[in-house]
């Protein structure tokens, strides 16, 4: 490392059962290294003479007014700390069970962990909790600390028995300790210096590993995941034209893997394609290649619609998977449970969909790792498995793959109450067709009038506006005036009958029941390439239910697709966009041509 | 991969785009508050890196009337200069009625309440004065908008004191602006809480975990434009936190360039002290910075 550049930090979290001493520990590391601020610890001296409570090294860091009178850390704190070797953020984190959600929250951003265990009291139910959760939330170093040791006669036999002890249960949440040290955090024993360490002279001649220091000099830094797949969550698409500015660039932060101009991306779970034209940066265009960890910004060579919640990935590594079922461990905080019948929204990278808890397969106390039976919902503080249907496909990997493409958290209402990982995708009634829907736009054959252009002369957003309802007569003559008053506009406009599609591009499966879905798929199919011509087409087809308008959504960008429900109310269970029911064919039209432009499809008026 | 290898700045740097761009996406109504300060002229340096150049949401100052002169004018200069949208707000009433310190009729705290706390209350819903620059005239005109933020991104730092090294990066504001520490939504790997009540607001804080010694080193390396008070101008003397004139004092030292002001940081005399030391509001009693923030202060 070269004279004046920025030292390395590596961010730690201190979790374990209330009054092991967690905070003391952190407190005599802080004293102990002189990374205090002159007078600090005076302060909080006075503060506890004051009040006539003994000091504790705990004071220094519950440094709020009612954290110091209950006696307990209610939220993380982030603390800096430094050794020789480098720089330390420390997350302190409470041991209360109440405060589970802010522990969570320190030590999701920890590269390691610091266990501490009271030498007395053993693994305690909020020791084994904060384990599972280490390993939940993918912290893999930890070094357990038996403190207090003065007080139980800084005996061997009391240390290698709660060595055993921590041993066996972390070894159940997969994670395997690097250390145990035995240290006295009020004695400072084991903390900083080698002066107070074991040694003939020492308390424990007995113990012959590192100080903690020792310790979290050892520990290594999260590398980015370089050698993973590439993988960037479209984070927004930037235009700022009113700024003057005519780039459109495509925004985000690359989880894993790089990128340089030229390289060939596909967007999930859309299947889009385009290359990297320029790798984008202020004040001046960054050095390729971009890697993991890096916010970036790039052009297409092509313009392809993207927007946000899309996975940006290599066409030449392994693809992401797309669904809208997923097999999770997940962790839940919230006060109510997590349960079957409610809508929950998921955020995966920058993907955000509603989803429902379909089913629950097994149920842990995270603080006994024993299965909970004939459970059906998730309660608080509970780790589980269970699988999830979303309202709209997303873009995730496995987290056994890439744990940062395979994690997401379930927000309740307003509020984030959980977490989980992806175990694996699962298939759904559309994944057949999505499969389909991929590779086609994978494989599409672009000309060199890109949509966007034909829009442009048309002035219209391309769209499929499917026509729909219980009353034929009335649909019918919708679509048809629908289309023609769009024409006499100078729109771009076509209807399509279904049965112009039945009888040709349907001849080979017409006639079979069975073949519902797949007749509904062709007529998307045509739509779709309708669409690529800048069209606006409107098509009819009577009594439309949510399943088919779902096989349409799949093979049409859903964004560009309207349903509309004419005449008497509806008869299925489709969610139509718009709902009418109106006196006559041309008041239908006028509902819809509104409707349109409100919506961007058509220019207003 | 060398190219790719990123250090310590480039990932406080990236980890602080990704945030002013997840803010940006997911909050309606954002505002930056641009205290004229290091670490919020730092802010708005990462915002213009973070939308390539540009700065689309407002920028919201507070003014006191009793800041130091030379920071309007460093603030007019670099709004013109950098197409900024600059929102101005000022608690006129207690202005008028001399409810300051030291020259009027309250003390230090209540000063602050009304100056700064209020201000910055009545500025973002809506309810007070706001006034924003015309570019082609280079004055400050009534603003029409009174549309309340529901999202204020601002540039304070866990270092700085107890309070603020509890803080979550989304950090929720209730109707009446308050903040409850003790029931904190949790805020885990990159995902942030964007979804809120009516009525309610969301504080972002995209430079958290930047330290005093980040904030100048990244000034340095970026050359970014701060005001000549941070530097000694000979008398062996400048300020390492500002604010306003009657309650901010000067220290020691004979730093003159970012990179002085580093290794002043790293080696030198303020080791031990802390950055607010100048800061007189903060002393009144202990905690007393807390207080302030749980009623609306940064």
């Amino acid at each position: 490392m070269s004279e004046g550049t920025a030292r390395p930090r590596l961010p730690i979290v201190v979790a374990g059962h209330v009054d092991h001493g967690k905070s003391t520990v952190v407190g005599r590391l802080l004293a102990d290294t002189g990374s205090l601020p002159q007078g600090k610890l005076e302060q909080i001296r006075s503060f506890c003479e004051r009040n006539s409570k003994p000091f504790e090294y705990a004071f220094l860091l519950d440094a709020l007014k009612d954290e110091q009178s209950q006696g307990i850390t209610i939220d993380f704190a982030r603390i800096f700390f430094k050794t020789a070797l480098r720089d330390y953020l420390i997350f302190d984190a409470p041991g209360h069970i109440e405060f589970l959600k802010n522990m969570v929250s320190g030590a999701s951003h920890a590269s390691a962990a610091l266990l501490v265990v009271d030498a007395r009291e053993g693994v305690r139910e909020n020791t084994r909790r904060h384990g599972t959760m280490l390993s939940m939330l993918g912290v893999r170093q930890i070094a357990v600390l038996i403190n207090k040791m003065d007080l139980v006669d800084w005996k061997e036999d009391v240390f290698r028995g709660l060595c055993e002890e921590s041993a066996a249960f972390l070894a159940e949440v997969r994670i395997t300790p690097a250390v145990f040290i035995p240290i006295s955090g009020l004695e400072g024993v084991n903390i900083a210096g080698t002066a107070a360490q074991g040694g003939a002279s020492g308390p424990m001649p007995w113990y012959r590993g590192p100080t903690l220091i020792e310790a979290l000099d050892r520990f290594a830094a999260d590398r980015p995941a370089a050698d993973l797949p590439f993988r960037m969550p479209v984070q927004e698409v930037y235009k700022f034209t009113k700024l003057g500015d005519h780039r459109r660039i495509i925004a985000g932060t690359i989880d894993s893997g790089s990128i340089r101009a030229g390289d060939e991306l596909v967007f999930y779970p859309s299947g889009k394609t385009a290359r990297v034209a320029t790798l984008e940066g202020f004040p001046a265009s960054p050095a390729e290649p971009l890697g993991a960890g890096r916010a970036v910004g790039f052009t297409l060579s092509e313009q392809i619609y993207v927007r946000r919640g899309e996975l940006a990935a290599k066409r030449s590594e392994t693809a992401p998977k797309a669904a809208t079922r997923f097999r999770a461990s997940v962790f839940w905080l919230g006060k109510a449970p997590l349960q079957r019948g409610r809508e929950y929204v998921v955020k995966l990278g920058s993907a955000r969909v509603k989803a429902q808890l379909e089913s629950v397969q097994r149920v842990l106390d995270a603080s006994t790792l024993k299965a909970l039976e004939g459970r059906e919902d998730i309660g608080r503080h509970e780790v589980a498995e269970c699988v999830f249907t979303l309202r709209s496909p997303i873009a995730c990997d496995r987290a056994e793959d890439n744990v940062l493409t395979g994690r997401f958290v379930i927000v309740d209402g307003y509020e984030i109450r959980g977490g989980g990982l992806v175990l694996e995708a699962l298939q759904d009634p559309r994944s057949r067709i999505r499969e389909k829907v991929i590779l086609r736009n994978i494989k599409w054959q672009k000309g060199l009038i890109p949509r966007e252009q034909r829009e442009t002369r048309h002035g219209q957003r391309a769209s499929l506006v499917v026509v729909t309802g219980a009353d034929d007569e009335l649909r019918k003559a919708a679509a048809r005036s629908l289309e023609a008053e769009l024409y006499e506009e100078g729109r771009y406009v076509y209807f399509l009958g279904i049965g112009s599609v039945l009888y040709g591009v349907d001849a080979d499966i017409r006639g079979t029941a069975a073949n519902h879905e797949e007749d509904i798929r062709r007529l998307a199919e045509v739509a779709n390439i309708l669409l690529d011509c800048g069209l606006i087409v409107v098509v009819t087809a009577s009594e439309l239910c949510q399943s088919d308008w779902d096989v349409i959504r799949t093979a049409v960008e859903p964004e560009r697709t309207f349903a509309v429900w004419l005449g008497r109310p509806l008869t299925t269970d489709l969610r139509a966009d718009l709902d009418l029911q109106p006196a006559g064919a041309s008041e239908a039209v006028d509902q819809i041509t509104a409707f349109l432009q409100a919506q961007g499809v058509l220019p207003r008026d | 991969m060398s190219a790719g290898a990123m250090d310590h700045l480039d990932e406080l740097e990236s980890r602080g785009i990704h945030v002013l761009r997840e803010a940006y996406s997911c909050i309606p109504n954002l505002a930056m508050l641009w205290s004229i300060g290091k670490d919020s002229t730092v802010l708005l340096y990462l915002a213009r890196k973070a939308f390539f150049g540009h700065v689309p949401f407002p920028l919201v100052h507070i003014d006191t009337a009793y800041k130091i002169p030379e920071m309007t004018a460093y603030r007019d200069r670099l709004a013109l200069e950098w197409q900024l949208t600059m929102v101005v707000g000022r608690n006129d009433a207690a202005l008028e009625a001399k409810k300051t310190f030291p020259d009027g009729t309250v003390d230090r705290l209540a000063c602050c309440g009304l100056l700064k706390t209020q201000a910055l209350k009545d500025t973002l819903s809506g309810k007070g004065p706001r006034s924003r620059l015309n570019h082609a005239t280079g004055k400050y005109e009534p603003d029409p908008s009174r549309e309340p933020f529901t999202g204020v991104i601002a540039g304070i730092r866990a270092d700085e004191e107890g309070s603020r090294s509890k803080e979550r990066t989304f950090s929720p504001r209730d109707q009446g602006n308050r903040w409850d520490l003790g029931d904190q939504p949790p805020e885990f790997w990159n995902q942030y809480k964007t979804d809120f009540a009516p009525g309610t607001h969301v504080r972002i804080h995209p430079l958290l975990e930047w330290r005093e010694v980040d904030v100048w080193e990244y000034i340095d390396r970026e050359k970014i434009p701060t005001v000549s008070l941070y530097y000694d101008q000979g008398q062996g003397r400048r300020y390492r936190s500002l604010g306003c004139h009657p309650c901010t004092m000067p220290v020691q030292s004979r730093a003159r360039t970012p990179r002085e002001i580093v290794e002043e940081l790293r080696t030198g005399q303020f080791k031990d002290i802390a950055e607010r030391s100048g800061r007189a509001q903060d002393k009144e009693d202990r905690g007393t910075l807390e207080e302030l923030r749980r009623d609306g202060y940064m």
